[in-house]
């Protein structure tokens, strides 16, 4: 009768762990999609990136008095958008559960009108989830009038939850064109 | 893909010639060649970029090039070097090697195999392509973002990131069908009686090697095709005004980047207790302990990704696990590191060139596993990062661990491939001048960076001139020995005194059972290990 030939036996069975491992390949490209998201869970839920709420906190809290936390303002305009960019004042002292107001000054240098988006982002990151923000313009995309100059206000209180060794919280602003352009 | 055609075609020799054998062929001996001779002559093209580089450094100031050009020539020295070179030439030994080392007739899957050799070139082409579009007033050059190609710089690139992004696709499928084929091969083809543990070390290396390349190598395709489709199809994976974060890339590439530094050594790992047993003539110490150890290190690989940029702002308790899990690697390391010195000890050394080779890769590798300890500690990156003293780190590692410890490789089994023996006395001025001129350039680069001169930057502060001009003078030393290790090759490859089938007094393994060189189709009928 016919025996089966061991080398087609052979071929077959490496083909056969070939196919398994190429199934490997697309689980390790899946993984590499998968990352991003699992990034961005990882990020929320411990803040290690310093993004903050999008949207605005409650009011809710209660006055700290004893502790005192110095929180500090950067801004940067990013490359495509023609504008002025600035904090009011370089650094504020709050006490945990103060609701503070502070101004940030955007001037649009552009002959035309533009929308800029500003993202903020909190440093040490882990001090981002305690850093709470009421009214802020990062929650919207702002639109200034050509030569525009406007003064925007930041309502926010530091969380009377926030770790005690955190003494110094930067809040860092980039206003990007809120405008894809095309380069 | 049907394998039936190839064994059939084992049954009689004839295969086509001239051009048509290389590029039709499925034989491993040919595909190996074809691999290490695409390797040598992207080690020269890759050398010859850095060396521009170095010519720019010699002086302080502007020379001889736009800081754009230096920083496309950093880049793609690096990716080059990385996957055009070192990579092409791992997988060319395990080509020509594997399949003599376990008993096998050839590779697994001798189709995959052609299919994996012949994407090379190509990807090559398409890297190096835009330099040329660019002096026909296309485009503004090959990818200038260094070879990480972080983002937003790579988002805001010109079309060179593309070129390099597809040029990184290739090479990735060729590398994971290159691994596939030598997991199943290793697998399935060994022959019989060789159990895993009884294996060649050389498998083992490429084995893991080959996992990790299959376990990492689909997630840097992952993260360039996020990049493509940021800069040309709207999306924000990497663009924080679009809710993204610039830093996923780095998590993202370093995820690849750091198993990619062991899966440019572990087959050098595999190979190099080979070659010392057999100068030592003694058997190999530890054989168990460094299999473990190579799981081990393969392993770890893929937990340590962040340590690459400590200085992103990650909160510390992330800051002490990257830097233990980094520098638990040395655990296992030293055990490799004790293994190779053990097997050497007390043994009946000669130092022919590969042996010169090995014991020198010894010592420079450790250095290079020494100061990347260094780098690990996170309080010390703070000052190092980003600066000379990395460069000369890495370089500790792929040129004196994977470049040298290849070449050592090289020595070994040439009279083996070509049947003829390679000029000794040459070989041995190769060594000297390579090892020489090597610590000469990049010593002065550690004290470079201890001294804050930043990395991929064209101009440098007048203090740092002198020790500048040394590591250019010893580049170029570096870079023309090279030539001699080329001439020595293709006159052994055209002939020279015979070689008998050991080669090596103390030569230990399958492969030396073999005819010098080995018929074009060995082991039909598999040899049964005991």
């Amino acid at each position: 009768m016919e025996t089966i030939d061991p080398k087609e036996k052979l071929a077959k069975a490496n083909k056969k762990l070939g196919l398994k491992l190429l199934w490997l390949v697309g689980a390790a490209l899946l993984f590499g999609f998968a990352l991003v998201p699992l990034y961005n869970v990882m990020c929320t839920v411990t803040g290690l990136n310093g993004k903050t709420n999008a949207t605005a906190d409650s009011a809710k809290t209660h006055l700290d008095a004893k502790r005192t936390v110095t929180v500090e303002f950067t801004s940067s305009v990013m490359p495509g958008l023609s504008w002025d960019f600035y904090p009011k004042q370089p650094s504020i002292d709050v006490h945990p559960g103060q609701i503070a107001t502070v101004l940030f000054v955007a001037k649009n240098v552009a002959n035309e009108a533009v929308a800029g988006q500003a993202i903020p982002s909190v440093s040490p990151g882990l001090a981002s989830p305690y850093f709470k923000k009421i009214e802020c313009f990062c929650f919207t995309r702002q639109e200034l009038k050509a030569n525009e100059t406007r003064e925007m206000p930041l309502r926010f209180y530091v969380s009377p939850d926030i770790p005690e060794d955190v003494k110094v919280i930067t809040l860092s602003y980039a206003f990007y064109n809120a405008v894809k352009t095309t380069n | 893909m049907s394998n039936a055609t190839a064994v059939h075609h084992d049954a009689h020799d004839a295969h086509p010639t001239g051009i048509m054998r290389w590029l039709t062929t499925t034989n491993h001996k040919d595909i190996g060649t074809m691999y290490l001779t695409f390797s040598l002559i992207m080690f020269l093209v890759g050398g010859s970029m850095i060396l521009g580089v170095r010519a720019e450094l010699f002086k302080p100031g502007l020379q001889l090039m736009r800081p754009e050009f230096f920083n496309q020539l950093i880049g793609v020295h690096a990716l080059v070097m990385i996957f055009a070179a070192l990579m092409p030439a791992a997988t060319g030994f395990a080509n020509w090697m594997l399949p003599l080392q376990i008993g096998a007739p050839d590779m697994a899957l001798p189709r995959l195999n052609n299919w994996g050799f012949w994407l090379l070139p190509p990807a090559a082409i398409l890297l190096t392509l835009p330099f040329t579009l660019a002096l026909f007033g296309i485009g503004d050059g090959a990818v200038a973002t260094g070879w990480t190609m972080y983002a937003p710089l790579s988002v805001q690139g010109g079309i060179g990131v593309d070129f390099a992004i597809f040029s990184v696709h290739l090479l990735g499928i060729s590398s994971v069908l290159g691994s596939i084929n030598v997991i199943v091969t290793i697998l399935n083809m060994r022959a019989p009686g060789m159990t895993l543990m009884k294996m060649p070390m050389f498998a083992w290396g490429w084995l893991i090697t080959a996992f990790l390349l299959i376990a990492t190598i689909p997630v840097l395709a992952g993260a360039v095709t996020m990049l493509l489709t940021d800069r040309h199809f709207g999306t924000h994976f990497f663009d924080a005004a679009g809710g993204g974060d610039p830093i996923l890339f780095q998590h993202l590439f370093w995820f690849f980047g750091h198993p990619e530094v062991y899966i440019l050594l572990l087959p050098v790992w595999g190979f190099m207790p080979q070659i010392l047993q057999t100068f030592s003539r003694k058997p190999m110490y530890g054989y168990k302990a460094q299999v473990y150890s190579l799981w081990a290190i393969g392993a770890l690989s893929v937990v340590v990704w962040a340590h690459h940029f400590f200085t992103v702002g990650m909160p510390v308790p992330a800051l002490l696990y990257f830097m233990y899990s980094t520098m638990s690697i040395s655990l296992p390391l030293a055990v490799l590191f004790y293994c190779w010195i053990a097997t050497i000890w007390k043994g009946s050394l000669s130092f022919e060139t590969p042996m010169l080779f090995a014991v020198g890769w010894i010592i420079l590798f450790g250095i290079g596993g020494l100061t990347g300890l260094v780098l690990a500690d996170v309080a010390a990156d703070a000052q190092y990062h980003h600066s000379y003293f990395v460069v000369a780190h890495f370089h500790y590692t792929l040129f004196a661990g994977g470049i040298m410890g290849i070449m050592a490789g090289v020595y070994y089994w040439l009279p083996k491939m070509t049947g003829h023996m390679y000029n000794e006395k040459l070989g041995k001025i190769h060594f000297w001048l390579t090892a020489i001129s090597f610590n000469m350039t990049f010593i002065p680069q550690f004290f470079l960076g201890l001294a804050g001169m930043p990395r991929r930057i064209p101009d440098y502060a007048l203090q740092f001139a002198e020790f500048n001009m040394i590591s250019s003078i010893a580049a170029f030393a570096l870079g023309l020995s090279q030539l001699l290790f080329v001439y020595n090759i293709i006159m052994c490859v055209r002939g020279g005194k015979k070689a008998t089938d050991k080669v090596w007094e103390g030569a230990q393994g399958l492969e030396w059972t073999l005819p010098s060189p080995p018929p074009y189709h060995s082991f039909t009928e598999q040899p049964t290990i005991k």
